[in-house]
């Protein structure tokens, strides 16, 4: 495990397990410093030679500093809070105009005299192509991730994996313009050819158009979703102890088995949290989306005919001809789909907060 | 003495038979593996329900299920699942290399069609659906003025906020803040543009601007700069906390105040791993199109002030180009995406290698 520099990549897993001993250790002796400096009387001599050290003052640098990060700390708060806030205060006009059932009404008309529009459909869309994405994308994510850190020789793991790094920096849109111009034609005829022969299951029925379906959309964004949770789980899995794993092997295991017993068991908080941040990846995703998507307002399983939409695709597509009702209500499906990721988000960080401690007093 | 050499040689095959387990010999895989094929052909043209690719994917399941079979025979079960779950997984890397190399591929060989001097010097100005010719000047300069501002906002906040939550935060609040910059992670890069709209452009920029809303390069900052903070505190935060405890504590022992210590020795040893952080969010930003689609409006002129009217950058440039109906737009929207795609990787290969020069260590 000589080496893996990309811990910094994704701020968000696990990252910090292994270095809270020293947070420890500086805080404290930070605290021992800072002791005898506080309690020193203003304007007292002191006992030996402390006279020489500064004088510890009431507006000094030191509390300007500390009042400065404790400021940029506080921001981040304001920003969650104040994105609930400003999304919430353009939302509610639009809603009141609404002269239908926000939730349920299936279909998107907000610039009309009398606005309609329901983000029923929507919300189904985006959890429908989400959920899809990652059935399908996490079995082949950890099946790569298993290949590159315990099957593929050393030298090869570590390049396809510097690889597999670099494909989840792509941006986005270039695997929508991907998925549009070019994915569209093999999945267009795997529609046709499901339909053919697997009609009488109702998900792959219907009469076409086929090809920019919800099966387009949540492959495309299976794809793009790969790379970031193959490096997450990847570099959970690097770093099982070896003695865990040699365990396994000298108790007769065959490599599968060790993977199971060994591998897996110990990764699995970190495999957690990398589907749920895939998770929130593909929840949130627009353009890819708006581009592959064949935007329809309707609630329908049918994987394979032209159709499908997001919240966020929705909110690309519509926004440039949306009057003010129009931009309160694109506003007020953002603070749902926002309501949806920060559920997700949340439900993640506890499990892994809760599981860190749990590995953390185990180790 | 040459004899006891060789009476060394047959002792294998003096052991119990027992003791050692059967194997399926070399050529059982592929001999496997090409039957499979056969029978899918013979099973797929026969029945004549499909091409070339229904052969491959029958005849990689009936491979799977042949081995299995096989193997149990035998080997017994315990080694049958270990191959079969072998296959898979080699089986799983393959299917993924496939769509990712489609995209390298695609990226490169139609991206460099319209990459010449016309595309990076010129703008969409005037540029009808006849016009073969137009470039990406003004987003290439939107792109790099809008994640310049954001990073400035995003910067000095993030690393500020990492020095708070790993120096001098305590309790419950240092861990809240720690839990909503994990929190905002996942905050949707159209969600932070949806923010910005509702707050900078409708509410706040109408007032410098005669009570219209303004768009701008600065608003996609803003966006921007909400998607990068967590991941610079993040990284930010790892960092600090890698520092060793000694080099503060020497510090301290000198009598140097707390904030100094910070600023002249935890910051510059951490720095280079600050950097990697800032360079992989300034990608990640550099990357996004959803913000700049609601902030900034977009436009075809060049314009070098974020501030005042729409701005583009590359990233809707190519998602404005790939919806556009010109049949040169397709050609414009590879050449930008590989533009962008190259910008970006050069951030990130930037970055993973100053991180693994890092002194630091991880």
């Amino acid at each position: 495990m000589g080496e893996t520099p990309h811990r910094s990549a994704d701020a968000g897993t696990g990252g910090t397990r292994v270095t809270e001993s020293h947070e420890r250790s500086a805080g404290a002796s930070a605290r021992l410093v800072e002791a005898p400096v506080s309690t020193r009387t203003p304007g007292g001599t002191g006992l030996g030679g402390g006279g020489a050290l500064p004088r510890a003052r009431a507006f000094g640098a030191e509390r300007g500093f500390r009042g400065l990060t404790l400021a940029a700390g506080t921001v981040v708060l304001v920003i969650i809070a104040a994105i609930a806030v400003f999304l919430v205060a353009k939302a509610v006009p639009a809603i009141r105009a609404d002269t239908e059932n926000f939730w349920t009404f299936e279909g998107w008309f907000p610039n009309d005299s009398e606005p309609k529009f329901g983000i029923g459909a929507l919300a189904f869309g985006t959890v429908l192509t989400a959920a899809l994405a990652l059935l399908v994308a996490v079995p082949v994510a950890l099946g790569i991730a298993l290949y590159l850190s315990h099957y593929a020789p050393r030298r090869v793991g570590t390049t396809l994996g510097f690889l597999i790094d670099l494909l989840a920096a792509v941006p986005s849109v270039v695997f929508g313009l991907w998925g549009r111009e070019i994915f569209l034609r093999p999945v267009q005829d795997f529609s046709v050819w499901l339909n053919k022969y697997f009609s009488w299951i109702p998900i792959f029925g219907g009469e076409g158009p086929f090809g920019k379906s919800i099966l387009l959309g949540s492959l495309v964004l299976a794809i793009m979703v790969l790379p970031i949770i193959t490096s997450l789980s990847r570099e959970v899995f690097l770093q099982t102890p070896t003695a865990n794993e040699e365990a396994a092997l000298a108790l007769g295991a065959t490599r599968w088995e060790m993977l199971r017993t060994a591998v897996l068991p110990y990764g699995r908080p970190g495999i957690i949290a990398a589907v749920m941040l895939g998770l929130g990846r593909a929840l949130g995703e627009t353009i890819a989306l708006a581009m592959t998507l064949g935007i329809t307002f309707n609630i329908s399983f049918n994987l394979i005919q032209n159709g499908g939409n997001s919240i966020a695709a929705n909110i690309a597509n519509t926004f440039g001809e949306a009057n003010e009702t129009g931009r309160g209500a694109l506003i007020a499906s953002g603070l749902v789909l926002f309501a949806i990721t920060l559920i997700v988000n949340i439900t993640a960080r506890v499990i892994i907060y809760r599981r860190r401690e749990f590995t953390e007093s185990a180790a | 003495m040459t004899t006891t050499v060789t009476s060394h040689r047959p002792r294998p095959a003096a052991q119990p038979e027992s003791l050692r387990t059967k194997r399926l010999p070399r050529y059982a895989a592929p001999a496997i593996a090409l039957a499979a094929l056969l029978v899918a052909a013979v099973v797929v043209y026969g029945a004549g329900i499909g091409g070339p690719v229904l052969v491959v994917v029958l005849g990689a399941l009936l491979y799977l299920v042949g081995l299995f079979v096989a193997a149990k025979a035998v080997e017994g079960p315990r080694a049958a699942r270990n191959r079969t779950w072998s296959a898979l997984i080699h089986s799983a890397f393959v299917l993924a290399v496939l769509p990712l190399a489609s995209v390298a591929w695609t990226l490169i060989s139609k991206g460099v069609e319209r990459l010449d001097g016309d595309f990076f010097l010129t703008s969409m100005n005037n540029i009808g659906a006849r016009d073969p010719n137009g470039g990406a000047y003004h987003a290439i300069i939107g792109t790099l003025e809008q994640v310049g501002v954001a990073a400035l906002i995003s910067v000095p906040l993030g690393i500020l906020c990492a020095i708070y939550i790993v120096e001098y935060g305590r309790g419950k609040f240092a861990f809240a803040i720690r839990f909503f910059v994990d929190v905002m992670t996942g905050i949707p890069s159209i969600v932070s543009g949806l923010f910005v709209l509702a707050f900078w452009v409708l509410i706040v920029s109408p007032w410098f601007n005669d009570g219209r809303p303004s768009f701008s390069g600065f608003a996609a900052a803003l966006a921007l700069s909400v998607l990068m903070l967590p991941t610079v505190v993040r990284s930010t935060e790892e960092m600090l906390r890698l520092v060793p405890a000694p080099l503060r504590e020497g510090a301290y022992a000198l009598g140097v105040p707390k904030w100094k210590t910070i600023l002249r020795v935890v910051l510059p040893t951490a720095l280079p791993g600050i950097v990697t952080g800032v360079m992989l969010a300034v990608a990640r930003a550099a990357g996004e199109t959803a913000p700049v689609l609601l902030v900034a409006g977009g436009g075809a002129a060049i314009n070098f002030n974020p501030f005042e009217n729409n701005q583009s950058s590359l990233a809707l440039f190519v998602y404005q180009q790939a919806g556009d109906a010109s049949r040169y737009a397709p050609a414009r929207a590879w050449a930008a995406a590989l533009t962008l795609v190259a910008l970006v990787l050069i951030l990130t290969i930037a970055a993973k290698l100053l991180a693994r020069r890092n002194r630091l260590g991880r």
